[in-house]
């Protein structure tokens, strides 16, 4: 009997190696995976390259994995957010490396990959610095950078149910980069607040089918109505975060 | 002179905005566009974190974090909307499919450069998220500024000195002073505020301009 689920988040995050390249779902908090990248942080691979919307936000979800050295690099739209002090830190002293991606190129990066396209011109990004060095082309009158896909060794996603095949549906726009990274990832993990049987989601709603998913393990309900959580505390007084 | 407000520089822009237009609002300024969209015209309001048919901010209590804006404040979704990943949500702009995006700038150049994503200061954390994809992919690109600087420096230029985050790009220019169209034959001025003279207006904008109306 195929059963993708797992016991618990530990056995979700084992084997991420040392070196991994690692792709984390969420816009800001919304479809951000926390308990999977906690457990990412307790199982303690290091040396990652991280690939995510955002850089986290105080000292929680991807910012704690920042915080405690484990990430080399990130491939990233959108770091700068008014809590992102523990990016900002590591990445002004120089202990962090950043590839900044406008957030369709990433998007369609990752969609490459998990769809076996070996490169593709896009026209976002021409004549900006951030297409400087990369090869261009003009087709059909229009100017293309050429991108080329993201490959990932480990996705780790947010859905809101998922079944022992790995079928999976999303909340709102928790879903944004969840589906795509999924396909991308040669082991797809997803943490969800349900899990349900066989049969329970309907095949013509089912966002991610179970062939892209790896692992699937239940954390409840992570439904967040009314107001902002409490701001969060600003940087620590003294030096940057030290990067251990 | 009759210096617009920022709330009658969206409402300004928001007259533009005919029915059934499928339109992205920048994070900032172009947000408050929303609230000035008249009642009796169905506008889609597309948010590049995957929504279609995003409604206003929900009542104190209602919020929903995993209902937000491209600025990842709580949003709602009016009836008939739908939600969809990433990447059919960039290739709703990349693909030519949203009719209008309006967005801020720092600077915008007589060709419709744009540059709103990076003021080029060496310390600056450097983020673009999806400017550069929304810059390039509407039908129409808008932008919506004040028209020079706090200190007074032009932000309409021959040139932009910032690093870009389109290349001829923007159709049209809304500030403070003016409504302004960037056409193949150079910048031209449709309107001004009162008080305000064509001459005056020229000075104020660091590229060759010319009134759509002949007299003013």
């Amino acid at each position: 009997m195929i059963d993708k689920i797992v016991a618990d988040c530990a056995s979700a995050v084992a084997g991420v190696p040392d070196g991994a390249t690692v792709l984390v779902g969420g816009f800001g908090g919304a479809g951000q995976p926390m308990h999977l990248i906690d457990a990412l942080l307790a199982q303690g691979a290091r040396d990652l390259v991280l690939v995510s919307n955002n850089a986290g936000n105080a000292e929680i979800g991807l910012a704690a994995l920042l915080k405690a050295g484990r990430v080399r690099k990130l491939i990233c739209s959108f770091p700068r957010q008014a809590d992102s002090y523990v990016f900002d830190g590591l990445y002004r002293s120089g202990r962090l490396e950043l590839e900044l991606v406008p957030q369709g190129n990433l998007a369609e990066r990752i969609r490459a990959a998990g769809a076996g396209i070996g490169a593709f011109f896009t026209p976002t990004g021409y004549g900006t610095p951030l297409a400087e060095g990369k090869e261009t082309r003009r087709i059909n009158g229009r100017d293309y950078v050429l991108e080329y896909p993201i490959h990932a060794d480990f996705a780790l996603i947010k859905a809101q149910r998922g079944d022992r095949w790995g079928n999976l549906v999303y909340r709102k726009a928790a879903r944004n980069f969840g589906p795509v990274m999924a396909m991308a990832a040669r082991c797809t993990v997803a943490q969800v607040d349900e899990v349900v049987p066989l049969g329970a989601l309907d095949p013509e709603h089912i966002v991610t089918p179970g062939i892209f998913v790896h692992r699937v393990v239940a954390v409840g309900d992570t439904v967040q109505i009314g107001p902002a959580p409490a701001p969060a505390p600003g940087p620590a007084p003294g030096p940057a975060p030290k990067a251990d | 002179m009759q210096r617009l407000s920022r709330d009658q520089m969206a409402a300004r822009v928001a007259r533009d905005i005919p029915e059934g237009a499928y339109v992205n609002l920048g994070i900032g300024l172009p947000t408050t566009v929303g609230n000035h969209l008249p009642k009796d015209r169905e506008i889609f309001l597309h948010s590049e974190n995957g929504i279609l048919g995003m409604g206003p901010a929900p009542a104190k209590g209602q919020e929903d974090w995993d209902l937000v804006n491209a600025g990842k404040q709580p949003v709602t979704l009016l009836t008939g909307g739908a939600f969809f990943h990433h990447a059919d949500s960039f290739a709703m702009m990349r693909g030519g499919h949203l009719d209008i995006c309006v967005l801020g700038a720092f600077q915008v150049s007589a060709t419709g450069d744009l540059a709103n994503w990076h003021t080029g200061a060496p310390d600056a954390i450097p983020a673009v998220g999806g400017a550069m994809d929304l810059a390039i992919g509407a039908r129409r690109t808008f932008v919506m500024m004040e028209h020079v600087t706090k200190s007074g420096e032009h932000k309409i230029v021959a040139r932009c000195s910032y690093p870009l985050t389109g290349v001829g790009c923007v159709s049209r220019i809304y500030t403070d002073l003016a409504v302004i169209d960037v056409t193949p034959d150079g910048l031209v001025a449709l309107e001004w505020v009162d008080g305000l003279s064509f001459d005056e207006l020229a000075r104020l904008t660091g590229a060759p301009l010319r009134p759509a109306r002949a007299g003013s």
